[in-house]
């Protein structure tokens, strides 16, 4: 605290560079809580030790606290990145790291890329400075022109991560089973959706089989699975509704499909494309199934996709399904890029509220994680961005972004190279220049 | 009205210009049969305007006659025009893409439709895009939608020279030759970097190195060279002329100057290795697309009158994408250098303004100013120059085609959507009107189809 007097000024935004065990307070924002506070003029949000201890309008911030200046600023929760690779890849052509695909058979449902994340890899960093403050990371099958004869219509383990820089960025393990149907499903199953539906329902009847027979699996008097033990271990979190199936799936009739399995098995499913889930928008409010889309995708990229539309948030939303969105074209270096989404999705109909929702608290419901993160209350853990404009709007970029508490550091190697090359001045080479 | 008749006489010279390009002989092969849609005198009255050329004008008019821009100006009078009120709104220039692959690489992205890159030989400057592009793609139209009035489709980036580009006019066509914009030159596609070497490399084939790929480049140059001083010299009656070879003609194009260089190339080092490559052989290269490191060398660029034409913030997805910034345009920009924002993509070509906001907010944060009215020209008059129709669309100048959009708002706002489309001065596109829009017959039956453009 004897540091407040020097801090005391400066006209914006303080850093606070060290401990987060310190009180903070964010002092006269308009406050988009996304929680039942809903929206506060100059409010006062209180932080200590990493955790929101109150929100409310004009109240005064307790003594001999450091105090950010949100003043005419937009406060919003930290933005939650539903899909991708952060952390997993640095590079994925040619040159790698690339964690999130597997290059042989080996597991399945066991395949859990908690076990990779890099809190310090550039893209973590070059996220968080524009607002992404926790990510689902999640594995990805093979792609159409990746090597390899892998199957993976059940790619592995989606994690839980805080973008920070603490050793204890890996947040929940589990939070989904991705699993891939459709077109996408086809491919990795030797050509038919049939295959896939069939590798998925074989998964799940070997995982009740072990786990109604344990013992007798163990004792070597149950029949051997095509699974081993650690995904038939893994899928047990599927079976009693823990982990939701994370099902990239986008056409209509899959989706009905995909519906029958859930009820059958009676578990949890999320669905990730979801380009022609609209047309189905009531069932899947009724059955629970939440949708994470990508709204500027309209395009019939292939035949699951060939009922796309831009109002496909605005109608999901309407009809009561929890929705959060991801860039189709690059949710893992550009997750950044998850305001456009929302954005163009208020552009075709979605309320702006329900657009920023999608961003925040949507995925932390989605992925059972709500009552720690997702919006600014008392209790949760204070990720929070303060934006000097609308955060919807392309022009926007963040002034400070807190990650449980602390104010973190807004450089990235891109903030790095942007400043080397912003100086002009010859002489030595750009090398030379800090 | 003398802003009117200044206008005018604007018109017929510029028409004469035009006329007088090469690109519009009839007899040459595939030569366009574009169409303008039928039109009328369209009168739209008190917008925010952006030219395109560099100025914004408050509360303006513009004045569309015959498919040519007539007037702007305060308190315009059109007798016999359709008066639409576009107070509150914004015009721009027709959006142009120097950089798509609509057609080639078309929706639903099946390996049947995969026309885009002759994998066969590192170098095929013999082929055209347009020979590959399926009018009815569906991208055209969602690029329709967001105000996009033209676009180069170029061949892909597998090889060092992929071929001949095509820039059309955005309005669907039954066949190729009913979109290609009249009196374009050619466009020829070639590429740095880690594509070509990968690709046949990865085949045990030349290139395999970034050494190799300027081996094959300066090669290409050679035979070339030695084709067009054999030809030229059969001209002159000293020897037989070699048999007409389609590759080498597309070549000895570029170094008579008549088709234009666009060069995907990403990295600092390999544009400065492309521009010496370019003097050697006397040739030009209008633009680096991609050029994800122009920032680095975009005094280089400015030099060269090289255009730079960039994503807003495509990065990482290969290693010679590692270093892209947001910046990057607005450095490029500042030096005094070309730049354009282009898409490479069937999503991104649907809202290059909104790439460009991102570029807006983004120098902003360092102090670097950009006005709506410069950086409509990344998307307008910039990629306009790089394709050579400069003199006829790109900015909204008396005397150019009526290619203009009008917007719901301010078009670097993310809320902000194309309302009206005009290609020569036809209303092409109508977002509150799906009547007006084109439907492509692969769309007819889909939710596609019933909200017209959606």
């Amino acid at each position: 605290m004897s540091r407040l007097s020097t801090l005391f000024g400066l006209l914006a935004i303080i850093v606070a560079t060290s401990a987060v065990a310190e009180t903070t307070a964010i002092v006269g924002g308009t406050v988009h809580t996304m929680g039942p506070q809903g929206t506060i003029e100059n409010a006062t949000i209180v932080i200590d030790d990493g955790r929101i201890i109150s929100v409310g309008e004009g109240t005064a911030p307790p003594a001999k606290v450091t105090t950010i200046d949100a003043n005419g600023k937009i406060v919003t929760p930290g933005l939650f990145s539903p899909i991708g690779n952060l952390g997993l890849v640095e590079v994925g052509l040619s040159a790698g790291p690339l964690d999130a695909v597997q290059r042989d058979n080996a597991f399945t449902a066991s395949f859990d890329v908690a076990d990779a994340y890099n809190r310090r890899s550039t893209l973590i960093a070059i996220n968080r400075v524009e607002g992404i403050t926790r990510a689902v990371i999640t594995p990805r099958p093979r792609g159409p022109y990746e090597l390899g004869n892998m199957s993976h219509v059940i790619s592995g383990l989606a994690a839980m991560v805080n973008l920070g820089d603490s050793e204890h960025s890996l947040e929940r393990r589990a939070v989904a089973l991705v699993v891939n149907l459709g077109e996408r499903g086809s491919g990795l199953a030797g050509g038919s959706r049939v295959g896939a539906l069939l590798t998925l329902r074989n998964a799940l009847n070997e995982a009740i089989d072990y786990r109604d027979h344990k013992d007798d699996f163990e004792r070597g008097a149950r029949r051997t699975y095509s699974h081993g033990v650690a995904d038939l271990e893994a899928l047990q979190g599927v079976l009693s509704s823990a982990t939701p199936l994370y099902v990239d799936v986008h056409r209509a009739s899959d989706i009905e499909v995909l519906m029958q399995l859930v009820d059958e098995y009676g578990i949890r499913a999320v669905i990730s494309g979801g380009a022609e889930a609209w047309m189905l928008a009531e069932q899947l409010a009724a059955a629970d199934i939440a949708v994470v889309l990508a709204p500027m995708d309209i395009l019939p990229g292939n035949f699951d996709r060939i009922n796309a539309r831009r109002e496909s948030a605005a109608i999901l939303a309407a009809a009561g399904v929890t929705i959060s969105f991801a860039d189709g074209q690059s949710h893992t270096h550009n997750a950044r890029n998850i305001t456009q989404s929302a954005g163009n999705a208020v552009a075709n109909g979605l309320s702006w509220d329900d657009a920023l929702r999608a961003i925040t608290l949507a995925p932390a419901e989605i992925f059972g994680v709500a009552s720690s993160v997702g919006s600014i209350e008392p209790g949760k853990e204070a990720d929070i961005v303060i934006w000097p404009d609308d955060p919807l709007e392309l022009t926007t970029y963040p002034e400070q972004v807190l990650i449980k508490g602390e104010s973190i550091s807004m450089t990235s190697r891109q903030t790095l190279l942007r400043d080397r090359y912003l100086k002009t001045e010859s002489g030595k080479p750009p090398a030379y220049r800090r | 009205m003398k802003t009117l008749i200044v206008a005018i006489a604007t018109v017929a010279l510029l028409i004469t210009a035009c006329d007088a390009g090469k690109g519009d002989d009839a007899s040459a092969p595939f030569a366009s049969r574009y169409q303008p849609l039928p039109g009328r005198a369209t009168l739209l009255t008190g917008a925010t305007i952006l030219t395109g050329a560099g100025t914004r004008l408050d509360n303006a008019d513009i004045l569309l006659s015959d498919g040519k821009i007539v007037a702007i100006a305060e308190d315009l009078s059109g007798e016999n025009a359709t008066v639409v009120d576009a107070s509150g709104r914004w015009i721009t220039p027709g959006i142009i893409d120097v950089h798509s692959h609509l057609g080639v690489y078309p929706s639903p992205a099946t390996a049947s439709h995969s026309d885009g890159n002759e994998l066969t030989a590192p170098v095929t400057a013999e082929v055209w895009a347009e020979h590959s592009v399926w009018p009815q793609d569906p991208g055209f139209v969602t690029a329709l939608a967001g105000g996009v009035t033209a676009m180069q489709i170029l061949p892909g980036s597998a090889n060092l020279i992929g071929g001949r580009g095509v820039t059309l006019k955005n309005v669907p066509g039954r066949d190729v030759q009913s979109m290609k914009f009249p009196g374009a030159p050619h466009g020829m596609k070639m590429a740095c970097g880690e594509n070509p070497k990968r690709f046949y490399g990865g085949k045990g084939l030349a290139p395999a190195t970034r050494m190799g790929n300027v081996a094959g480049y300066r090669s290409a140059w050679i035979a070339a060279a030695d084709y067009r001083t054999k030809m030229e010299a059969a001209e002159k009656g000293k020897g037989e002329a070699p048999m007409r070879d389609l590759k080498l003609e597309t070549l000895v194009g570029v170094l008579d100057g008549e088709i234009l260089v666009h060069n995907h190339c990403y990295r600092a080092d390999e544009m400065s290795i492309m521009l010496d490559i370019a003097k050697e052989f006397g040739y030009k290269i209008t633009a680096f697309h991609h050029a994800v490191e122009a920032y680095k060398v975009a005094d280089l660029l400015a030099e060269n009158d090289t255009c730079a034409a960039m994503w807003a913030d495509w990065w990482g997805f290969k290693m010679e994408a590692y270093d892209g910034i947001r910046e990057n345009a607005a450095l490029v920009d500042r030096a005094g250098a070309c730049a354009i924002i282009h898409s490479d993509s069937e999503v991104g070509i649907q809202r290059l303004n909104q790439e460009t906001a991102k570029v807006i907010g983004a120098a902003a944060r360092v102090g670097i100013d950009i006005a709506p009215e410069r950086a409509i020209q990344w998307i307008t008059s910039n990629p306009a120059k790089a394709l050579g129709v400069d003199a006829v669309t790109g900015s909204l100048e008396p005397g150019k085609m009526a290619d203009v959009v009008v917007w719901s708002g301010n078009p670097f706002s993310v809320y902000t959507r194309a309302d009206q489309v005009y290609i020569d001065g036809a209303l092409a596109y109508d977002r509150h009107d799906v009547s007006v829009n084109p439907v492509t017959d692969f769309t007819l039956g889909t939710s596609a189809a019933e909200g017209g453009a959606q």
